[in-house]
């Protein structure tokens, strides 16, 4: 097991009401006829959340990509500062705990070790492997899991949990986002190079998948190996110049250029560097995302202020997922008016359920899988491009529906929770 | 100086009165991204005058007697005070960070703003333009409504969900209501009976109570053809003998025109794109609605409530307010 962080997040909400001379007390005096619900607004109860993270230092092509060192922790802060402010007006008092193990460590006894301290709700940025090692036990003793990191779709197929809701949207979720802007463009024809790492290869599959889901083609796909050589500095821009439009000139000719290099290998390298002058998309150029550090549609500017007052950089994908995963635990608290992880459950997987995550409409949970319906971002690196499902792409439920593996294709077949 | 533009500004008021049909009103619009407020002759239903104002302008309103627009200019952190006779920026108010909607009471004396990034409701003294106190409310302040005999505020909150009451004698909560997801707007009954509050991504109206302090109804719309996420209600309205409620409907390009006592919807009225404000006339023959994507508002009759006719202001049509007189 690795370094274990775990601290107690402070509470900015009684700073904030004492600086502003009016103290929580005075705000929540009972007047006779309200005495009843001031009463339960006095026991305070707690709803400990967990963070558990796999971490270490990443590189990436671009030092600007380079992942910050609390990427999600700072989103999961920022929900659990929402959740406070709410809580003051219902007597609800929520406290985040963080616990960081090495990417390939045992998750169980840090897992075990949030859990026996009252830990309840685990927000869990772990790989697919960690995350189902926990699972059960989590089911077990009763405890819910937010899966804030992992796109397997694996999770939500063939491994797919009652006990695990997913806010992290799947790679084929990414991978149809973006496939339905490129058809919306009618530009069908496509070359794939993807990485020599699993997930470059799950990607890949996403992207295969997409394709033939919405009438694009992949025409030809190549294969760029990992040769083990440092990553940033070794080639230098000259090598890397002559080098890209040699490796992509035996491409026939295409409209658009995809990558899958979740691994930080090529990836960024691509752009500008092709043989034939054609836009990139995947993972370099234009990228499908659950959230943009650019999005201020839908009362976007509203969280983007609010996270980078907070934490003094943007707001990134995976801050959101665990912002919305901090949330919900709110929002199912706020309305049962409960602490009980069984409540929020029953009242997270009914259909009175819905989240609302700066996306331009309400978000909700697939019944049959546990993972949170979401628009895609489509962003340059600058700013917001599109946002998916498209239009005209249409679904008889939701057409939120239409990304990622739908109900009819899943291998998913939970029992009752 | 005061005086002087006091008395400057009742002069062009006469003028303007002489120049104009005897049911011409003035309306001002807030564009949200071309920081401008657009003068719209309600009559010729024309644009008359462009003012060039602060950063981001959301929120507008207007003094009881027509002298002053009060605008939010909320990436400037500031409340604009605009003369009405000769559309000069001629003062501000201290509003706190980021106000992005605020309410008159009805006595013209006080205004009260929703700081959205800070949690806030801040009451400021028109008279002394001082801040009296702020009140902490849920995430994301936003909707502000007043009862009409003064004694009550709401305030929503967009993340925290509540519509919370405060009482405008002690400025303390004393009621918190749960409605559903992003409350855009409060607006009470003239009786003082209700509010309703509208939750934008809930895409219901939530009729609270005003004694109960209970949801006594929720109002849901839905439009064939559409998909009930688009439905998202922004702004209400209510007629002054308190028998139709109007309610904007976001992205679902529409207002909804809502009996109030029994809260059947009785009809939808196509308006532009993304309609998020409304503002009665003060003859209250006409309903106009901002129009945000499309860049534009729509005059509405309510004797009939069919539109009339759409006219193109700035960018991003925010908030919309119509001249008292």
């Amino acid at each position: 097991m690795g370094s274990s962080v775990p601290y107690a997040l402070t509470l900015l909400i009684p700073v904030l009401l004492a600086a502003s001379g009016v103290s929580v007390a005075v705000a929540q005096e009972p007047s006779p006829a309200l005495a009843a619900k001031a009463a339960r607004a006095e026991q305070v109860s707690e709803i400990k959340l967990g963070y558990l993270r796999a971490y270490a230092p990443e590189l990436a092509l671009s030092v600007l990509d380079v992942p910050p060192r609390d990427e999600g922790v700072a989103g999961a802060k920022v929900g659990v500062g929402d959740n406070n402010t709410t809580g003051t007006f219902l007597g609800q008092k929520f406290t985040l705990d963080l616990s960081e193990i090495k990417p390939e460590a045992d998750a169980v006894p840090a897992f075990s070790a949030m859990v026996s301290k009252g830990a309840l709700y685990i927000l869990a940025d772990l790989s697919a492997t960690q995350l189902l090692s926990i699972a059960d036990i989590a089911r077990d003793k009763g405890v819910l899991i937010f899966n804030v990191g992992a796109t397997d779709d694996r999770l939500r197929e063939e491994e797919c949990r009652a006990n695990v809701f997913h806010t992290a949207p799947t790679r084929t979720m990414l991978a149809d986002g973006l496939a339905q802007y490129l058809v919306w463009k009618q530009w069908r024809r496509w070359v794939l190079v993807r990485g020599s790492h699993e997930p470059d290869r799950l990607f890949a599959d996403a992207l295969r998948r997409a394709s033939t889901r919405f009438g694009g083609e992949i025409i030809a796909e190549k294969e760029f190996t990992d040769t083990g050589t440092a990553r940033r500095t070794d080639t230098g821009v000259v090598q890397i110049q002559r080098q890209m439009p040699v490796f992509t000139q035996a491409f026939p000719d295409h409209d658009v250029l995809l990558v899958a290099d979740e691994s930080e290998v090529f990836g960024t390298y691509v752009p500008f560097r092709t043989w034939i002058p054609r836009p990139v998309a995947g993972t370099a150029g234009l990228i499908p995302s659950a959230w943009h550090p650019a999005s201020e549609q839908w009362g976007g500017t509203q969280i983007q202020n609010r996270f980078a007052k907070a934490n003094g950089r943007r707001m990134l994908s995976k801050d959101m997922a665990a912002w919305t995963a901090a949330r919900i635990i709110g929002e199912a608290a706020t309305r049962t008016q409960s602490a009980d992880p069984e409540t929020l459950a029953a009242y997270i997987r009914s259909d009175d359920f819905s989240i609302a995550a700066f996306k331009g409409q309400k978000l909700t949970f697939r019944k049959w899988n546990w993972q949170l319906r979401q628009p895609i971002f489509l962003g340059d690196g600058r700013s917001v491009v599109s946002t998916s499902p498209q239009e005209g792409f249409l679904h008889q439920f939701s057409e939120l529906d239409t990304l990622g593996v739908d109900q009819p294709e899943t291998k998913c077949a939970l029992t009752a929770p | 100086m005061l005086q002087r533009l006091t008395f400057l500004s009742a002069g062009f008021a006469i003028v303007a009165s002489i120049a104009s049909p005897a049911s011409a009103y003035m309306v001002y619009v807030s564009n949200e991204k071309d920081n401008t407020v657009t003068v719209v002759d309600s009559t010729r239903k024309e644009v008359v005058r462009t003012i060039n104002v602060g950063q981001r302008p959301r929120g507008i309103t207007i003094s009881h007697d027509g002298k002053f627009i009060y605008l939010c200019a909320s990436d400037d952190d500031t409340i604009e005070i605009i003369d009405t006779a000769t559309y000069e920026i001629v003062g501000s108010l201290p509003s706190g960070p980021d106000p992005e909607l605020f309410v008159l009471s009805p006595d013209g004396k006080t205004l009260y703003v929703a700081n959205e990034d800070d949690n806030l409701v801040t009451v400021i003294d028109l008279e002394s333009k001082s801040v009296v106190t702020e009140v902490p409310v849920g995430v994301e302040p936003e909707g502000m409504g007043i009862s009409p005999d003064g004694k009550w505020l709401v305030n929503t909150s967009e993340t925290t969900n509540m519509a919370h009451f405060i009482d405008t004698a002690t400025h303390e909560i004393t009621d918190n209501v749960l409605v559903d997801s992003r409350p855009r707007f409060a607006e009470f009954k003239p009786d003082n009976s209700e509010v309703w509050v509208s939750a934008e991504i809930g895409g219901t109206v939530s009729v609270i109570d005003n004694a109960s302090r209970e949801v006594k109804h929720k109002i849901t719309f839905e439009i064939p053809g559409l998909r009930s996420e688009s439905i998202q209600p922004v702004g209400v309205r209510i007629t002054a003998d308190g028998a139709k409620a109007y309610v904007a409907l976001g992205p679902a390009n529409r207002v909804a025109v809502v009996d109030a006592k029994t809260y059947e919807v009785e009809k939808y009225v196509l308006v532009g794109q993304r309609v998020w404000q409304l503002a009665f006339t003060p003859d209250q023959k006409t309903i106009i609605s901002t129009n945000g994507v499309s860049n534009d508002i729509t005059f509405i009759d309510v004797a009939t409530d069919e539109a009339i006719q759409s006219v193109t202001v700035g960018a991003l049509p925010w908030g919309v307010v119509v001249h008292p007189n």
